[in-house]
């Protein structure tokens, strides 16, 4: 009894240092792809081509979420707000929680799903089929010439994404509550407009999706990186990199919110 | 270098713009971005004896058009009242003897400062104070000032039977 | 300059408490194709990447040119690998570039030639493995031996003075590694440069190298020309040379008798 609890403590321990050591370490891979992204910015065309893989191929992904959660928004919404007379209201209820909320955290967690798993295991398989090796034969840096061009062209796109998943979802919360529940269309887009804000809500919007553009790829190309050369090292860390940037997109959602809409 | 044209720069360039014009969307559709900017806003004071629920940035209407927000709300020590600072759009002054009411849009809606504009020469300066103000209706007052009435109201008609 | 390109002097190395090499001396002459051979687990891979300056030794130094690799600044580093090139198990090709970008990949990076040059000197290296046919192919549509021919025109791409070869035969079908083996001849005689080959394929080294040195246990066991190897009456070499199943690498992995594990200890 005594020696299950103990073993249990000490295994919970060793859970919490390996953590902490892997945040550490982590924090000391980011600091050095900030380093060395010199070489990103000099070649432009190797960010150019991160874009490519990390935000053309999530678009489809995105804008048809995006779409659906707005209109499913419109219907909830008209539901709601028709008890208390107040349709007009749909358009503010469509976009602040878009724009606040659900567009940077559901598009983050498209994004670590769709790019952030594809990170990991290409990064994994170069490392596992000796192509980082190869790499630092050839007197190349690795973190230099695939690690940063990556981690920028991943967090470039996700700021761009969020915007037009909350672009595409209030389209969708108008095709439904205008087109089809007959909501007026100058009421949805005017108290829309006086209830959004441009600094508090989309600014803070863009600055969330941000943050967790930066940490969805920090923890991809992590994981990819400190992944162990094999076939189930690599099928390990890409589940890693799912559940660790899923969690940590609403920890910091929590965090950020709780900044940004103090009181008000 | 010559810059060798790809179809990935194509997909890139359309992702981009494609990117910056749900921003724009974002910002000028959805939101509505610098009606009131910091450069051409100037502020004023009003002191209310109870502002209810409302809140900073909230709106600051005259005749139901929105004219400046509520920048900050503050309790004053010594009058024991509640310090509003607005921040009103410079296109629009008012005179000095301008008063400032907390209504409520609709039953259960924001609540909102409404002015209204008095006779004299002189515009509001910046940083200057509205002297007539009347603060937010507390709905549990109202409905005892109502009971109270009525409560007269009936006193009335039974003092007066012949009525 | 001395005729020794590659100098190992006295080299330990220890992994997580493990002493991977004890105490190895071996050198390797210009113009030499040296193979370093062993069981699995016995280090030379190690020993490779502690050439080419992946790994710091524990003890001893490695000369490479001259200079010893285990103290060059990065910047010196990067500098000696500019003039190494380096064959991986299994190509490691940049699986996102073609053949033809894979190989033009260290001349645009290390280079500053225009584009026509680096193709007629891309299609020069890959004339000399046989496939300047496939340049546009992808690295997933090549067999094991065109992967490992296409990394070996990469690795020559910048005609250095060193190729390493991770275990060059490995996986291969008899043709395949028979042109890899007389690749790695043919390249080392006609550009002047050293080999040095990780392998333990015993008949396609004997057939090819200059000098063979054998590692057992992180210690060289034997070194020889080829002629002196066959003639080897050392018991490990002998039975590494025929592949004899026990000998001084026993068959059984170390345990108490059979028969006390069957119950019927006396």
């Amino acid at each position: 009894m005594i020696e299950g609890l103990a073993h249990l403590l000490r295994r919970m321990g060793a859970r919490v240092i390996n953590s902490i050591w892997r945040l550490g370490m982590a924090s000391r891979f980011l600091a050095l792809t900030l380093m060395y992204s010199g070489t990103s910015f000099h070649r432009f065309h190797l960010v150019i081509k991160e874009i490519f893989n990390a935000g053309v191929l999530s678009l489809i992904i995105i804008l048809v979420s995006g779409l659906f959660v707005g209109m499913v928004l419109g219907l909830q919404g008209y539901e709601t707000l028709q008890t208390y007379g107040s349709e007009e209201a749909l358009g503010v209820l469509v976009a602040l929680s878009l724009v606040r909320e659900l567009g940077p955290v559901v598009a983050a967690l498209l994004f670590a799903s769709r790019a952030g798993s594809a990170i990991t295991a290409e990064i994994g398989l170069m490392k596992a089929t000796e192509q980082l090796s190869a790499l630092e034969m050839m007197a190349l840096d690795p973190i230099a010439r695939v690690i940063a061009p990556r981690f920028w062209g991943a967090v470039i796109s996700m700021p761009l994404l969020a915007a037009m998943f909350s672009a595409m979802g209030v389209f969708g919360g108008y095709l439904v509550g205008v087109v089809l529940l007959g909501v007026d269309e100058g009421a949805f887009w005017s108290q829309m407009q006086a209830a959004v804000d441009f600094r508090e809500d989309i600014v803070n919007g863009v600055i969330k999706s941000a943050v967790f553009g930066v940490a969805v790829t920090l923890i991809a190309l992590f994981e990819g990186y400190d992944a162990p050369p094999t076939a189930e090292g690599v099928s390990r860390a890409t589940t890693r990199t799912v559940v660790t940037s899923s969690l940590s997109i609403l920890a910091l959602d929590f965090v950020l919110t709780s900044f940004m809409f103090r009181g008000e | 270098m010559s810059m060798k044209r790809s179809t990935l720069d194509l997909w890139v360039g359309v992702f981009v713009a494609a990117g910056l014009a749900s921003l724009l969307f974002l910002a000028f559709k959805v939101g509505s971005m610098g009606n009131f900017d910091a450069r051409s806003t100037y502020t004023i004071k009003a002191e209310f004896a109870n502002i209810g629920g409302l809140k900073v940035r909230a709106p600051v209407k005259s005749a139901g058009v929105v004219v400046g927000r509520v920048a900050d709300i503050q309790f004053n020590t010594e009058t024991y009242e509640a310090e509003v600072l607005m921040k009103i759009d410079k296109r629009y002054q008012f005179p000095k003897d301008s008063s400032a009411a907390i209504m409520t849009s609709g039953l259960l809606g924001e609540q909102y400062i409404a002015l209204e504009a008095g006779g004299d020469d002189q515009m509001l300066a910046e940083g200057e104070s509205l002297k007539i103000t009347q603060g937010a209706v507390v709905l549990e007052n109202l409905i005892g000032q109502f009971l109270y009435s009525k409560a007269e109201e009936g006193k009335d008609s039974s003092a007066n039977p012949a009525q | 300059m001395s005729d020794k390109l590659v100098q190992v002097k006295d080299l330990s190395f220890t992994y997580g408490g493990r002493m991977v090499l004890r105490g190895i001396n071996l050198e390797a002459h210009r113009g030499q194709v040296v193979a370093i051979m062993g069981n699995s687990g016995c280090g030379k891979t190690t020993l490779m990447r502690l050439i080419g300056g992946q790994l710091k030794p524990t003890q001893g130094q490695v000369l490479v040119g001259g200079q010893s690799v285990g103290e060059l600044s990065f910047h010196q580093l990067h500098g000696l690998r500019r003039r190494m090139g380096m064959l991986f198990q299994f190509g490691a090709l940049f699986t996102d570039l073609s053949v033809y970008d894979n190989v033009a990949f260290p001349l645009r990076e290390h280079t500053d030639l225009p584009e026509a040059m680096i193709r007629d000197l891309v299609l020069m290296k890959l004339n000399a493995v046989g496939l300047r046919g496939g340049q546009h192919l992808m690295p997933a549509e090549l067999s094991g031996g065109m992967a490992r021919r296409v990394a070996l025109a990469r690795a020559i791409a910048l005609d250095p003075m060193l190729v390493m070869y991770d275990e060059p035969f490995a996986g291969l079908d008899p043709i395949s590694l028979g042109v890899i083996g007389n690749l790695i001849r043919r390249l080392t005689d006609t550009l002047g440069m050293t080999s040095i080959v990780v392998t333990h394929d015993i008949q396609e080294s004997l057939r090819i190298v200059d000098y063979v040195y054998f590692i057992s246990e992180g210690v060289v066991e034997a070194a020889g020309t080829p002629a002196e190897i066959k003639a080897s009456e050392l018991p490990y070499v002998h039975q590494f040379v025929h592949g004899e199943m026990d000998g001084p690498v026993p068959f059984h992995y170390p345990s108490s008798t059979y028969l006390a594990d069957l119950g019927f200890a006396q």
